[in-house]
């Protein structure tokens, strides 16, 4: 159930032209204003104004106590987020990067998971962790993977992964609503995103995945930098005439089973798009669901589209070799459909 | 201090340091009768540390511990009826039998665990006195860790970290000269930690860590700087214990000789002899007064024993329980700014 239900009022002011950047960092403005309890700490998120430009300004605007310039330490400034949150306090650590949070896996995963569980219900850490995930920009193999689906198999954390502006500008808030720690991947490819956001924000839910275009014919399952991708290849499966379903899962943990169910059982077909590794990936975890819980309804095999199983490599052409492009995602659409009984 | 106080001061300390022992002691009889499962790490010869350190913290302070924690979760007055509870995994104990030897923990005491990943609690630490250092909350975060702790990259991060943003962290690395088996010079290019921690920015000092007194002096020195200035301090306890790492742990990497002479300089008969040397109770009177603490003191545990076993077990059907908040769940663990 939805703890942060969808607001639909009416807006009367004119929409406003923004980025996905730019989204993130009116949503941190916003926390940062309304919550005392907030600040922000990682890697040159203060007067380098963030790796990726997100929290420009904000050192400026709310001073060097909430807007806190780490060392290059991601074990000691996330378990700092963990121990703060302890108290009380509601952190957001930025990780430069989900390549670089494995030096903090420590703290996330034997800390940040479990201290609840294993205090009997004692102890609570509202801790938001913030990174960037993904390829596509020639980072090579150390800058490039996609492993949020690591950190989607702990329990004891939320993952989300938004791929939109609406819930760039919308997830920071329930995240640090949460009592629970909260992981927010962000794909690299998304902060230059462009488009319009009502002047107030929209209230979105951290519980649940988006049906982004209606369908009939194949459900296309995808999230963060996936998401554009698979709109893509059902823009393109509509000349042809095939109906595609797109969702946004957004939420990595917990899944939304029900809405994959209910889109599945209505197409009867399925596609999951996933840039990581396909081996032991989220794609798989998606696939074992829908195996699980809509196998009577399925008419072909569930189709997967994910990385090749190889370190991310430099050169643009390898590169775009090695993950989802829109015309595998048609090409798996393809495959499903025509295998349709 | 008038003689009174010495008494009342040198027979608390003893006094605490022989409940620890009997604790452990009964612990390993326990674990040898398969009564307490899983790993199980005693610090018998290590008490002058557990309650030079604990002891004369005040009740705001936080202590962030290790998987060697139970000394320190009974000096820091986490009943031991809960502790023992905790050892048999019976709801009850101080973390709902959830945790284990390894994980004690009690939110009440500012006593957050009971961390089993070596110096796993040390960045958490930092955390916890960061956020009194934003609320302008005069407590300071003791975190305890080991010689092995100390290899570990997130001690130097923690460390560079609380000495940058001048964090009241007081480090109190408990140097019993084992990092599990291996031997402090074989981890150690430089086995002087009070030195090296020095090195971040940090007042450090070694102390002799089976002199309860000394440990206690020192403590109070440290935690006096850290309110005063709000800077972190480094403790280095030169310790040993008496016991094999672990219950699992043939102890083949010491001889027995140098255990020996470790034990000659036991920290319980060493304070005992004290009251003697002192003038402060006749040799007999100490006797007699040891004998009546270990009797009261077997009590105690005998009870504890006696509560942990006529506990109850967590249902199977609570499982899940406290993976994630569920609407309802009392929260006292968070405080509101």
């Amino acid at each position: 159930m939805s703890r942060h239900p969808v607001t639909t009022a009416a807006r009367t002011e004119a929409p406003v032209t923004t980025t996905y950047r730019e989204a993130l960092r009116e949503a941190h403005r916003d926390a940062l204003r309304s919550d005392p309890r907030v600040f922000l700490l990682g890697e040159d998120v203060g007067r380098y104004g963030g790796s990726f430009a997100v929290s420009l300004g904000l050192l400026e605007e709310f001073g060097e106590e909430r807007v806190r310039d780490t060392p290059l330490s991601e074990s000691a400034f996330t378990g700092a987020g963990i121990g703060a949150a302890l108290r009380g306090l509601r952190p957001i650590v930025e990780i430069m990067t989900v390549n670089f949070s494995l030096l903090a896996l420590d703290q996330i995963v034997n800390n940040a998971a479990t201290l609840r569980h294993m205090s009997g219900g004692q102890l609570s850490v509202p801790l938001v962790i913030r990174m960037t995930t993904g390829a596509g920009r020639q980072l090579a193999a150390q800058h490039s993977h996609s492993l949020e689906g690591w950190y989607a198999s702990i329990p004891g954390i939320r993952v989300l992964a938004p791929a939109t502006l609406e819930d760039a500008r919308g997830m920071l808030a329930p995240a640090l609503a949460d009592p629970d720690p909260v992981v927010i991947f962000e794909h690299g490819s998304l902060y230059n995103l462009s488009g319009t956001l009502p002047v107030d924000p929209v209230a979105v839910d951290i519980s649940t995945a988006a049906v982004r275009r209606s369908g009939t014919d194949v459900t296309l399952i995808a999230y963060a930098g996936g998401l554009g991708k698979a709109l893509e290849a059902a823009d393109a499966l509509a000349t042809e005439g095939i109906s595609a379903e797109v969702i946004d899962l957004r939420v990595l943990r917990p899944l939304d089973d029900a809405t994959i169910t209910a889109s599945v059982s209505r197409t009867h077909r399925a596609v999951v798009v996933d840039e990581a590794w396909r081996t032991g990936s989220l794609a798989a975890e998606v696939v074992a669901r829908i195996v699980e819980q809509a196998f009577y309804e399925l008419d072909a095999p569930v189709e997967r589209v994910c990385g090749a199983e190889v370190p991310v490599p430099y050169p643009h052409h390898l590169e775009e070799a090695a993950l989802p492009q829109v015309v595998d995602v048609v090409a798996a659409a393809h495959r499903a459909v025509g295998a349709r009984a | 201090m008038t003689e009174e106080l010495f008494v009342e001061l040198f027979t608390g300390l003893l006094r605490e340091m022989i409940r620890i022992r009997r604790f452990e002691e009964t612990c390993a009889e326990l674990y040898s009768a398969t009564r307490i499962r899983g790993f199980l790490h005693l610090c018998i010869g290590e008490e002058a540390v557990a309650v030079g350190v604990v002891g004369a913290l005040s009740d705001v302070d936080a202590v962030v511990s290790t998987y060697r924690e139970h000394g320190h979760a009974l000096a820091r007055g986490v009943p031991m009826e809960a502790v023992m509870a905790e050892m048999f995994g019976r709801s009850t104990g101080c973390s709902g039998g959830r945790g284990g030897s390894m994980h004690l923990f009690d939110a009440t005491r500012r006593f957050y665990g009971g961390n089993a990943i070596v110096a796993g609690g040390l960045p958490v630490a930092v955390g916890l006195a960061l956020a009194d250092h934003l609320t302008s909350d005069p407590a300071v975060t003791v975190c305890l860790f080991g010689d092995g702790a100390f290899a570990e990259g997130e001690f130097h991060e923690s460390a560079n970290l609380a000495a940058l943003w001048h964090l009241p962290v007081l480090f109190c690395c408990e140097n019993n000269r084992y990092a599990m088996g291996t031997a402090l010079a074989r981890e150690h290019a430089a086995t002087d930690l009070a030195t090296r921690a020095a090195g971040y920015g940090m007042v450090a000092w070694a102390v002799d860590g089976m002199d309860v007194l000394a440990v206690r002096e020192a403590t109070e020195r440290a935690l006096a700087y850290v309110r005063d200035s709000g800077q972190p301090c480094f403790l280095e306890l030169r310790t040993y214990r008496f016991r094999a790492h672990s219950m699992y742990d043939p102890d083949r990497y010491r001889s027995k000789d140098e255990i020996n002479r470790w034990k000659e300089l036991d920290p319980i008969p060493a304070l005992a002899a004290r009251l003697v040397d002192q003038e402060l109770m006749p040799a007999h009177d100490v006797e007699q007064w040891m004998a009546g603490v270990e009797g009261e003191v077997d009590a105690e545990i005998a009870a504890a024993v006696a509560a942990a076993d006529a506990a109850p077990l967590e249902p199977v059907e609570h499982l899940t329980r406290f993976v994630t908040t569920e609407p309802g769940d009392a929260r006292p663990g968070v405080r509101a700014s």
